[in-house]
């Protein structure tokens, strides 16, 4: 054999294996995705947008109560980590540029994208939840918005960037003003960023599981009050998978399904909108 | 004025961030104390973890963390450099593009939803084959493997994409196989970005909670074997916490968990500040 066909067949065989461990891949990731649709389809029907939480074998139960309590969670999640990421990305991108504070906060800010989300859940509970003596919404919706701040921090950091300084160039020769030249200039030339990086920030705190066990707890029932325990969707998740009910663990399969999408789909619409945000410049 | 006002905001908002990281590590600190002064090093070096007692030990814990990772690094990391190499250098371009998104897309999944589909799924499967309860490290490895996958292969794929198309020609040009591209040209390369990758999905894997949760056991024992049952730090803290109910239980509890914030920040801090820099430099 010569050397020229050992290399053809090395690289043969290499090509080969990377294309097998491609399709372990695959396959395993499109096994949890079946499993996800079919078990989650099936245990999908109207009752669960109707009723709540009920005691197992009661057919009139329902997926209402979290449905609702992680509606709320995220919205006051999102009010708390965006208004805050997106100001802090432009202190990045428009003040401190490349100064030492500005390389530091975005160091921390990276690592803390990363950090485990439990910990932040800990921190939640010794600042909010210990001195309020019990669990409630807020302690949730501020874990989950400590963990937002750092991804819509990145996002609009960057975008930001993005903009052409003659635009900003453009504005202040008319004489505007710097906090005018970033509101209606530089913010609006980086909208479909931004927007994107909002979408996918709630993304990313949606499918939060660990820092709400024991921020907002859970709840079996329907409750809009922001000072008690509050249901969501991943806690009941959690709780009836692991469960030794079959109907409960049937609404866990339809919750995972229902979050999932939800998921998905904010990912798939931060996606679209940043590619036609760039088609149309 | 406006500008002025608008300045601070911003500025304030910036620096939260490190108010917060700052804040966090003297809360977990402070709160640990008193299981520190209790239990000196005994808290990591010792197993014996009975909350009736009074008695905590994290060794079981933080040993279930290190060979629960491990092992799902073991298994993680072939799979996602082939699945990088086959993204970058093998796929046909609208392949690629398909491949590619869902990889990015499945690593948004919840990782609730990696443990409820390794409870329901696979820890049958190990059962079947291996006996025993089936839930214990081996489960954990696996679920936890499966979970980084997409992760660990995206970004491993970006630091490969960073090698000049002018680099791999010359190399093509030379008369080099695919493979020989690969491995003396963009392995070499992006060898700083992909370990500082491998790295950071690590940091990933060690402080993930709700994909092993299910599968660990919480058991506070020194396994004996990768099929025991067992815990890791964020299994012990999501059982444990709001049952908790001794200020000695809560203590040694916020200890756990700044030992896991150390260990993930350290862990990704060489990621990014030693490798991932290193690549961005070269």
């Amino acid at each position: 054999m010569t050397a020229v066909q050992k290399r053809v067949i090395i690289n043969k065989i290499a090509l080969a294996l990377s294309t097998f461990s491609a399709l372990i891949a695959l396959g395993f990731l499109f096994w949890i995705l079946g499993v996800l649709v079919m078990k989650g389809v099936g245990a999908l029907n109207w009752n669960i947008f109707i009723f709540e939480g009920a005691p197992p074998g009661n057919p009139e139960s329902g997926l209402k109560h979290a449905l609702v309590g992680q509606g709320i969670l995220i919205g006051l999640a999102t009010a708390i980590g965006v208004p805050l990421g997106i100001l802090a990305g432009t202190y990045l991108s428009e003040y401190g540029k490349n100064s030492r504070l500005a390389h530091t906060i975005r160091d921390i800010s990276d690592i803390m994208m990363s950090a485990p989300s439990i910990v932040i859940g800990a921190f939640v509970y010794a600042v909010v939840v210990m001195p309020m003596g019990h669990f409630s919404a807020w302690a949730g919706a501020i874990a989950l918005g400590i963990i937002m701040i750092p991804v819509i921090l990145r996002t609009t950091d960057d975008m930001l960037q993005l903009v052409p300084g003659e635009l900003r160039e453009a504005a202040f020769a008319l004489g505007a003003p710097k906090y005018k030249v970033i509101l209606s200039v530089v913010y609006r030339g980086a909208k479909a960023g931004i927007l994107t990086g909002v979408l996918l920030g709630i993304a990313r705190v949606g499918g939060e599981t660990a820092p709400l066990l024991f921020t907002s707890f859970n709840d079996n029932f329907f409750t809009t009050d922001l000072n008690e325990a509050m249901p969501s969707l991943t806690v009941t998740i959690f709780n009836y998978a692991t469960s030794p009910y079959e109907d409960w663990q049937q609404l866990g399969w339809a919750a995972a399904f229902i979050l999932s999408m939800f998921i998905l789909g904010l990912n798939i619409l931060g996606r679209v909108i940043l590619f036609a945000g760039k088609k149309r410049k | 004025m406006i500008d002025k006002i608008f300045f601070n905001f911003t500025r304030f908002s910036a620096l939260l961030i490190l108010i917060i990281v700052a804040w966090i590590f003297t809360v977990l600190f402070n709160h640990s104390l008193e299981a520190m002064n209790t239990f000196g090093l005994d808290f990591i070096t010792k197993d014996e973890w009975a909350p009736n007692l009074d008695k905590f030990g994290a060794y079981a814990a933080i040993l279930g963390s290190v060979i629960s990772t491990t092992l799902a690094m073991m298994l993680a990391i072939p799979i996602a450099i082939g699945v990088a190499i086959f993204l970058s250098e093998i796929a046909h371009d609208r392949i690629k593009g398909f491949f590619g998104i869902s990889v990015e897309l499945l690593a948004a999944i919840p990782s609730v939803i990696y443990g409820m589909w390794g409870l329901f799924f696979f820890v049958p499967i190990i059962r079947d084959i291996f006996g025993g309860l089936g839930i214990g490290l081996l489960a954990a490895g696996i679920v936890l493997a499966i979970m980084v996958l997409p992760f660990m292969s995206a970004v491993t794929r970006d630091a490969m994409n960073t090698t000049p198309d002018i680099l791999k020609e010359s190399a093509y040009a030379l008369g080099g196989t695919q493979w020989d591209v690969i491995k003396d040209i963009i392995i070499p390369y992006a060898k700083a970005g992909i370990i500082g990758s491998l790295i950071l999905a690590l940091g990933r894997a060690i402080g993930e909670t709700m994909a092993v949760t299910f599968v660990m056991g919480n058991v506070h024992k020194v396994p004996s074997s990768i099929l025991d049952p067992t815990t890791s730090i964020p299994v012990t803290l999501a059982n444990e916490f709001s049952e908790a109910d001794s200020s000695l239980y809560f203590s040694s509890l916020f200890g756990l968990a700044l030992t896991l914030l150390i260990m993930s920040f350290v862990v990704i801090a060489v990621a990014k500040f030693y490798f991932l820099r290193k690549a961005r430099r070269a």
